[in-house]
């Protein structure tokens, strides 16, 4: 199931402007890392390179390599569909198909694989919210929009819908952040659970959350606005709030700048 | 009053000076406030009360004529305003209709195709003034698009009817007409009114397709949607009330179309009876009515014009209300 990701030398671009410089790092299987960084380092850019996202902006392009499990996602055979098919995506902002039902939104990445057959769909509709934590509330309206549930329950409905096509790798960018304190308390929850299987990188702007959530984390920083932002370090989240190597990091995390 | 949001507490002055909650006295606001509710509710009224009179004059200067109709007036294909009145608009509504109907078939399809093609295929360099084309298509007047059918295009067309009533002329829609050429049939009129309609479909379409807000489209992007399939998944559903109503706005203008359509359009064979095949001439309700415009003297016989008048006004009316209904029910999954 889960997979690891190595990336090398990356550098990150969109247009002319280089974005992000230099990252090197390796995420375990079967944990959760997290990104920390003040805002505008680059914390999302990494992270939408890991599924070829950041591509689907114009001009954006990277230089360096991501492998996953040894295969290198930008290598020229490489088709950009399938590795998003196989490392899947939670946005910031809630984004359910608003025309969709419920059932039809955790169905959607199936169905553009090809699934047709109603039992199947059922099935996986049926385990991919209750893995998100979502079925009892959701289960008696499983034909209502999707539009019409909390935001809390709307993210975690993103969350089925990216489970629902058992990706390798599930990437959340700053998940909790339109949410509130009980929705995003049961976001980190589900978080947890998801590393049974999945391999999770979770970009946040709270610190505590990475504490909660995270057993590695990777602390990224800007020289100065303008330059290229790049990876500080990287390492057991423990370790990286408790002792970290660079003071850079210990400055952020005591909260002395960012 | 409380379509302001004033509430009685407002009107209330208190005793011994400013209440604390009384704000800054912003009276300017509050006055700004019920001018405007108040010019709107008046806008809106007018515009009912006219329609309504309108529907009304039409109606009474139609019925002393009905009253000596000869014919059906709903199913007759007979038009006669002579010495006696025999009219029904069977013929009419079916020209209408049928080419109306053929101009959507045609153009809406190349217009989602090209709103599609500028907002999500086509390089920036090219959909810009791509797209200001288009707008300035959609302003060219209808007589325009009249002269180019009917005198540059027609003739061309001719013999691709010709070969389509070869082979499908057993169908009752493709029959050919003895006396009636290509150019001058019911489907090409249609086929003028599809390239007429066209440009406005395409702007209003890639205007709401370039509104498919990129978190809709990135979520199908992350779930391995290839380019047609975030396009099925995200902007079609997300576009697909404006399409309907950029539609219905295009239909609008096919059922009303005169100046094109009397210019083209030929009509039924001296003598031969009404048909139910495209391939056949005929007049809609506004060409018949501007093409005998010049004979109308006021007495029962323009009552027959205004009858029919009041026939296409209420087709638009339905049109416009399915139109909302389709529109409005999506909504409910949108919100
Ligand atoms: N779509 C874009 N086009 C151009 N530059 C962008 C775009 N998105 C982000 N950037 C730039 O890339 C840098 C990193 O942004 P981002 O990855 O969003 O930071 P973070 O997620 O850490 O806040 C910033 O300088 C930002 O301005
Ligand atoms: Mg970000």
């Amino acid at each position: 199931m889960a997979k690891r990701i190595d990336v090398k030398d990356l550098d990150i671009f969109y247009g002319d402007f280089k974005a992000v410089e230099g990252v090197t790092m390796s995420v375990e299987p079967r944990s959760v890392t997290a990104f920390i960084g003040p805002s505008g380092c680059g914390k999302s850019t990494v992270l939408r390179t890991l599924n070829r996202m950041h591509e689907v902006i114009p001009g954006g392009r990277v230089e360096g390599k991501v492998l996953l499990d040894d295969q290198d996602l930008y290598a020229p055979t490489v088709d950009p569909v399938a590795v998003r098919r196989t490392v899947g995506m939670v946005f910031q902002r809630p984004n359910p198909f608003p025309t969709m039902s419920i059932k039809d939104n955790v169905a959607a990445g199936l169905k553009l694989n090809g699934v047709r057959n109603a039992k199947i769909l059922d099935e996986v509709v049926e385990r991919s919210l209750r893995g998100a934590n979502l079925w009892n509330e959701v289960k008696d309206r499983l034909n209502k929009p999707g539009a019409g549930l909390s935001g809390g329950q709307q993210q975690r409905l993103c969350i089925a819908r990216a489970i629902a096509v058992e990706p390798q790798v599930l990437l959340m960018d700053e998940p909790c952040s339109a949410l509130d304190p009980i929705s995003t308390l049961a976001i980190e929850e589900l978080v947890h659970a998801l590393k049974d299987r999945f391999t999770v990188v979770i970009v946040t702007h709270n610190m505590q959350q990475a504490a909660r959530v995270s057993d590695r984390t990777a602390f990224f920083n800007l020289k100065a606005t303008g330059q290229p932002g790049h990876l500080v370090e990287i390492d057991d989240t423990q370790t990286i709030f408790s002792n970290p190597t660079v003071s850079a990091t210990e400055d952020y995390i005591s909260g002395r700048f960012g | 009053m409380s379509s302001t949001g004033a509430s009685v507490a407002d009107e209330t002055p208190s005793p011994g000076g400013r209440d604390p909650l009384s704000g800054d006295g912003a009276a300017t606001g509050r006055l700004g406030d019920r001018i405007f509710a108040g010019a709107t509710v008046g806008a809106g009224l007018l515009v009912v009360v006219v329609v309504v009179l309108v529907g009304i004059f039409l109606l009474a200067q139609a019925l002393p004529a009905l009253r000596v109709d000869q014919a059906s007036f709903f199913t007759s294909t007979q038009w006669h305003t002579g010495s006696t009145l025999a009219f029904g608009i069977a013929g009419l509504l079916w020209a209408t209709v049928a080419t109306s109907i053929v101009a959507l078939l045609v153009a809406v399809p190349f217009s989602v195709a090209i709103a599609l093609f500028l907002t999500q295929y086509a390089p920036r360099w090219l959909s810009r003034p791509a797209a200001g084309l288009i707008d300035l298509l959609a302003a060219v007047p209808s007589i325009v698009y009249g002269l180019w059918g009917g005198y540059i295009v027609a003739g061309k067309w001719a013999p691709i009817q010709d070969g389509v009533s070869t082979v499908l002329g057993w169908i009752p829609l493709f029959a050919k007409v003895d006396g009636i050429t290509g150019g001058s049939t019911l489907f090409f009129v249609g086929l003028v009114l599809a390239v007429m309609i066209l440009p406005i479909i395409t702007a209003l379409s890639r205007e709401i397709f370039d509104q498919t807000p990129t978190t809709h489209k990135e979520g199908a992007y992350a779930l391995g949607a290839t380019k047609w399939e975030m396009i099925r998944t995200a902007v079609l559903p997300f576009g697909k009330a404006g399409v309907i109503s950029a539609s219905m706005l295009g239909l609008g203008r096919a059922l009303g179309e005169t100046i094109a359509v009397m210019m083209i359009l030929s009509g039924l064979p001296q003598g031969a009876p009404w048909t139910w095949s495209l391939f056949n001439g005929g007049a809609t309700f506004a060409s018949k009515i501007a093409s005998d415009a010049s004979e109308f003297s006021g007495g029962l016989s323009t009552g027959a014009y205004i009858a029919a008048g009041l026939v296409l006004f209420v087709l638009t009316f339905v049109v416009n209300a399915i139109a909302r209904v389709i529109i409005d029910r999506r909504k409910a999954f949108t919100e």
